[in-house]
């Protein structure tokens, strides 16, 4: 493999759509663990409602995500062991106060972003007759792109709220 | 990560082994480009201050072109141990080397709070084997 290469086979595209998947998966579940952190002062119906909605976006994309590797033979994620290692490693690497949680959350739609963000231009460069309708694939990925795009203005917007 | 860094990445892993300047060759035969492409990235991060060349002898990094290869080694060593560890990819060395060029080190950093990676990391990777040490002989076989 070349440096010049980019996304240029089904295996490929597939292996990069399970690590989306992934990164969906430490989303939700960090999105989860973070109400919990909380103290009662500080959860309100503003912060629940925006982990919940984080959760459901994620779940939402993990599964578009996951009938388009299925289209493309791919194995599915082991989703229960990815979801024990985040657990497991939340005690470690989880925010300690309010700022933090929404910062963390930030970070993790962020980073989604950027990663969808490469992954289309990626596709886009490649001439690579792929195992699944292109345009379907650039669309999908395309709007979980903007929803996350979306998220970050969501999280930006409750940390401004509260400055 | 961007092509100048694979390339800051194989500089690094070429002088460790040499003991010294990484010729061009040797570059080239790791990159799988050919001398001129080297050449021509070599010119670019001289100008960036982050190599220096000198004919005859090969490339040798900057102190700064040290600091960014060892963090271009760091992403790609968490994208063996993620897709070792997490996805149980069997050839994972191989498709490491092909998902590179599309995972940034943001990316990279979250990846990594899934995966245990040893504190030394990346002094332990193994440039012979171009992998890993912590991985070394476990290529076709999965967590």
């Amino acid at each position: 493999m070349s440096v010049h290469d980019r996304v240029s086979t089904d295996n490929q595209l597939a292996r990069l759509l399970q690590i989306a998947v992934v990164l969906e998966e430490v989303v939700e579940v960090r999105a989860a663990r973070h109400y919990e952190t909380l103290s009662p002062a500080e959860r309100d119906d503003d912060i629940e409602a925006l982990l919940e909605a984080a959760r459901d976006e994620s779940a939402d994309h993990r599964q578009r995500l996951e009938s388009l590797i299925d289209q493309l033979d791919a194995e599915a994620v082991p989703l229960e062991e990815v979801e024990a290692l985040v657990e497991a490693t939340y005690a470690q690497t989880g925010p300690e106060d309010f700022d933090g949680v929404l910062y963390d959350q930030l970070h993790g739609e962020e980073t989604a972003y950027k990663f969808y963000d490469d992954l289309i231009e990626a596709i886009e460069a490649s001439d690579t007759d792929f195992g699944l309708d292109r345009d379907d694939l650039l669309a999908t990925l395309k709007e979980i792109r903007a929803e996350e795009a979306d998220g970050v203005e969501e999280v930006t917007a409750v940390m401004e709220a509260r400055e | 990560m961007n092509t100048a860094d694979q390339y800051l990445k194989a500089i690094y892993l070429v002088q460790k082994m040499e003991n010294g300047p990484a010729s061009t060759g040797a570059l080239a035969d790791r990159l799988e480009v050919s001398p001129a492409s080297v050449n021509e990235m070599i010119g670019k991060l001289q100008e960036r201050g982050l190599a220096d060349h000198e004919k005859y002898k090969g490339v040798t990094l900057t102190d700064e072109g040290i600091e960014q290869a060892r963090e271009a080694l760091q992403t790609y060593c968490i994208i063996e141990r993620f897709l070792h560890n997490v996805l149980e990819v069997e050839e994972f060395p191989s498709e490491a080397k092909a998902l590179e060029s599309v995972i940034d080190e943001t990316v990279a950093e979250r990846l990594d709070t899934i995966i245990d990676r040893e504190p030394q990391c990346p002094d332990c990777f193994d440039a012979e084997a171009d992998m890993c040490a912590e991985l070394v002989g476990s290529e076709g076989e999965a967590d």
